[in-house]
């Protein structure tokens, strides 16, 4: 079987509706964004583990009554709590967030407050022991977590850059590393818009849809440079379209094979891989989207203003690989 | 068929009889049950997985810093007045800086004795010394001497935590130093769901003292305040017994000082030993020097009346103090060899001159935990029989091979993750153990897809040579040869990637990385290596000019 096969597709024609789509997609993320941030004071919902404070999860025998909860929540003296259903509906299942909390001892108040009303109310219908999962995140905690994560990302962007000057050359690696970080900035806003929250497993999912994008990014540039090698009179954007068709197949095929593995991460994996699942989603689709529609024609891009302004029009992978 | 490709399959097959052993062990069956339970025993799971209770503590070094000052400004007094010197005070001017000491009202003509007592070895290494115009002169704890302190400090809670989980029968718990903060410890117990259980037993550690008894003991609080006739001194207090002594009858109430004789950071050393007269279990205790002065003059003074031993706010021992004692004692008591051995280890590890602060704990239930093992689980396996699947009818015959590579590559992962648990318990708990959690499923789901990628990668590469009409073996020579260069390219940015990710990562996020990085080190073996040595094997058999099927 097979799905394609001496494809003929000029990319870089479609360079400015490449340069569109991504437009309206990360314009429409950033003005969320901002829009968040003027309101909850970050561009994106943080989970618990980075914002700090008190998240009680509690598993009842039946079917919970969110307003009975709320009432008995409030007796025992704790306001403005947020309480939701989590997860599906069967599993009988609450999410109950405290407000913030400046002092960590508050927190600790807080989670025994909720045990103790709900005992005192549901006796019969809920097993502290069984069914309760309890996350208190004192806020330097939660402070430390969130530097740590953009320190991961960008250290790993910056790792990925130096692998690839080495491997390549330096425009390759800025080229990669822009289309890495259109794809997180879309991924990001895609969070945003569907008001999902940025958790711990989500930051380690960011992480994997760069490592993916960055994956097909450089089979692409990977032919790029053998064709460079095997026709070196060839123009480059016919070169660049040429390795973008070669590769094409792989491309589709291994994304949309990974896609059917994340898939089916987002449909069976339940709630708590909901947010991780969601980022990879979106960030394979991006992601392979990119390598072709972004990271490809900025290659070219900077060839031809290289050429533009009276230079030698030198070929990207003039560096002469062993490999 | 070539003896090289022998030895390749002979290596294959060793490496698979290896990771089935990671994974499984020796199985005590080979029923489903005891496969699934050999595999909960060699796979490490992560708190998430298990359920349990995880706890971040941040170890309050000011304390130790203020302990060690107080102790300081104690033998300044003495070693002045010892050398004659005249002084108005020492003290510590500002609360909020423990680490500063100062010495007011010293006389003009001894200034230089009294900075060559200051700068003489016992305070040089561990204070600078400032002033000494207009009589007064400062102390500041240098700060290499205050690091050093900060980490024994909470080496030491580390310890005293370990201890009393220990003591408390959890299996497999993680205390360590946390990496992210400064001064903080990461407590994780594996099946430990009531967290103000564990807080009060880590808590109890925090501080181990003896205080003279007044009075008890009493059936209960009230009968104690009776005993006063309801008039309480303020320097006393009552506190209740717990632990072995609440053992049999219940809790029962002393009458004790509030100001304790010794203190945690007064003892040197405690040791269990055997009475040789009587037979009976004891714990021999050392102090510091300047504690066992001061336990001298207390305990020669106070023969025949008792002392207690109170930690965490309870009393945990009461004896009767038979003569003076100095720097070494016994406790005795009824006790057994294991509670003697507890306790002894209760006053080493009681020596920690610093509180403890929760700044995050979670927990998660257990049923949770295996609902997310099932979800888990169920997406890893419906996503890989569909990946499987299309394999073989994309690729045809050579779907086969990427499926068996596919196959090898989940043993692999597995098999490693089962062989650093053996070997970790082989090395008698050290060596670094490899978990499995939630997000490292997640992991594994992503190495399956990378998987996929290198076996497709080079499949087309080897389609394209076909097309471009090479003969089967050459075609399948240059197709992992091209491939070979990408597949190297990715896999390698990814490891750099998952590699950061382990450096900065903590907890579930670093078993997220462990799985990717061992997967994709797997996926490199079995889809260039393995996949080889089956597409090799399979040209071996192919007539000429007969073409592979993909």
């Amino acid at each position: 079987m097979e799905f394609f096969r001496s494809v003929n597709v000029n990319w870089l024609g479609w360079k400015w509706y490449f340069l569109a789509f991504s437009l309206v997609f990360s314009v429409s993320g950033i003005i969320k964004m901002s829009w968040n941030w003027k309101h909850i004071g970050t561009p994106v919902p943080l989970s618990v583990d980075f914002r700090g404070g008190t998240e009680v999860q509690v598993q009842f025998a039946d079917r919970p009554d969110i307003e009975a909860i709320r009432k008995a929540i409030e007796a025992a003296g704790i306001k403005d709590a947020r309480i939701t259903t989590f997860g599906e509906p069967s599993s009988n299942e609450v999410l109950i967030s405290l407000p913030e909390e400046m002092n960590e001892n508050a927190l600790d108040v807080g989670r025994a407050t909720v045990v103790n009303a709900l005992e005192a109310h549901y006796n019969n219908h809920f097993d502290p022991a069984a069914g309760v999962q309890v996350h208190v995140v004192g806020p330097t905690v939660g402070e430390q977590l969130k530097k740590k994560a953009v320190q991961a990302t960008l250290f790993s962007l910056a790792g990925m850059l130096v692998y690839l000057w080495f491997r390549f050359q330096l425009i390759y690696g800025v080229a990669a590393v822009v289309a890495c970080f259109h794809d997180t900035l879309i991924t990001l806003g895609a969070f945003a818009l569907t008001g999902r929250e940025i958790s711990l497993t989500v930051i380690a999912a960011i992480l994997t849809l760069v490592g993916y994008s960055m994956n097909d990014t450089i089979v692409v540039f990977d032919r790029i440079r053998e064709n460079l090698r095997l026709s070196r009179r060839e123009p480059l954007p016919d070169l660049v379209n040429r390795s973008i068709n070669q590769t094409l197949s792989r491309t589709v095929l291994t994304s949309g094979l990974t896609f059917i593995t994340v898939l089916s991460l987002f449909v069976f994996g339940g709630q708590v891989l909901n947010g991780f699942s969601f980022a990879l989603v979106i960030g394979i689709l991006i992601g392979t989207y990119s390598s072709i529609a972004v990271a490809a024609p900025m290659l070219v891009a900077w060839q031809e203003f290289r050429a533009g302004k009276g230079r030698t029009a030198s070929l990207p992978a003039a560096r002469r690989s062993k490999a | 068929m070539k003896k090289n490709l022998k030895n390749k399959i002979a290596l294959i097959f060793a490496v698979l009889l290896l990771c089935l052993y990671g994974i499984f062990g020796i199985p005590s069956g080979i029923s489903g049950h005891a496969l699934l339970s050999a595999i909960g025993n060699q796979i490490h799971l992560g708190l998430d997985l298990r359920g349990g209770a995880h706890l971040i503590l941040q170890v309050q070094v000011s304390d130790a810093v203020n302990a060690e000052t107080d102790n300081s400004v104690q033998t300044i007094q003495a070693d002045l007045k010892k050398a004659n010197l005249s002084f108005s005070q020492v003290y510590k001017p500002d609360p909020s800086k423990p680490d500063i000491i100062r010495i007011d009202g010293t006389s003009a003509t001894q200034s230089d004795a009294v900075s060559t007592l200051l700068e003489g070895s016992k305070y040089a290494n561990e204070y600078d010394l400032s002033g000494g115009s207009q009589n007064s002169w400062t102390l500041t704890m240098k700060p290499t001497y205050e690091n050093d302190l900060d980490r024994r400090t909470v080496e030491q809670a580390i310890e005293t935590i370990r201890d009393r989980v220990d003591a408390l029968g959890v299996s497999e718990p993680l205390i360590e130093e946390y990496s992210l903060g400064a001064n903080q410890i990461l407590v994780e117990l594996p099946g430990v769901s009531d967290l103000d259980q564990v807080k009060s037993i880590i808590k109890a550690t925090a501080r181990l003292e003896i205080h003279p008894v007044e009075g008890g003991p009493f059936q209960d609080e009230q009968s104690a305040l009776a005993s006063v006739s309801g008039a309480l001194p303020p320097d006393q207090e009552v506190l209740p017994t717990s632990g072995d002594l609440a053992g049999a009858n219940g809790v029962s109430y002393y009458i004790v000082d509030r100001t304790a004789v010794v203190a945690g950071s007064d003892f040197r050393s405690a040791v269990p030993s055997v009475n040789s007269n009587t037979g009976q279990q004891i714990v021999q205790f050392t102090l510091t020097d300047e504690a066992g002065d001061k336990f001298w003059d207390y305990t020669s003074a106070n023969v025949g009346k008792s002392m207690a031993v109170v930690m965490g706010g309870t009393v945990r021992s009461v004896a009767v103090i038979k003569s003076g004692i100095r720097d070494s004692g016994e406790i005795e008591g009824s006790f057994t060899q294991r509670e003697v051995t507890e306790l002894s280890k209760l006053l080493s590890s009681g020596a920690l001159p610093a509180s403890l602060n929760y700044i995050e704990a979670s927990t998660v239930g257990a049923t949770l935990g295996a609902d997310s093992i099932k979800e888990g689980v169920t997406a890893a396996i419906v996503g890989f029989a569909l990946v499987m699947i299309f394999m073989l009818v994309y690729y045809r015959g050579s779907g086969i091979n990427a499926d068996l590579a596919l196959v090898l590559n989940l043993i692999i992962l597995l098999g490693i993750m089962g062989l650093s648990t053996i070997m970790a318990r082989a090395s008698g708990g050290g060596g670094l153990t490899l978990t499995l959690t939630l997000p490292g499923i997640a992991g594994v789901i992503l190495t399956i897809g990378m998987g996929v990628d290198s076996n497709v990668l080079i499949f087309e590469r080897i389609r394209e040579e076909i097309r471009a009409g090479k003969a089967a073996s050459a075609a399948v020579d240059q197709g992992f040869a091209r491939a070979w260069v990408t597949i190297v390219d990715t896999h390698v940015t990814t490891i750099v990637s998952a590699a950061i990710l382990f450096m900065f990562g903590t907890g579930p996020v670093k078993g997220f990385a462990t799985t990717l990085t061992v997967g994709l080190l797997a996926n490199l073996f079995t889809a260039v290596f393995v996949s080889r040595v089956i597409f090799d094997a399979h040209l071996n058999h192919l007539k000429p000019g007969e073409m592979v099927s993909i």
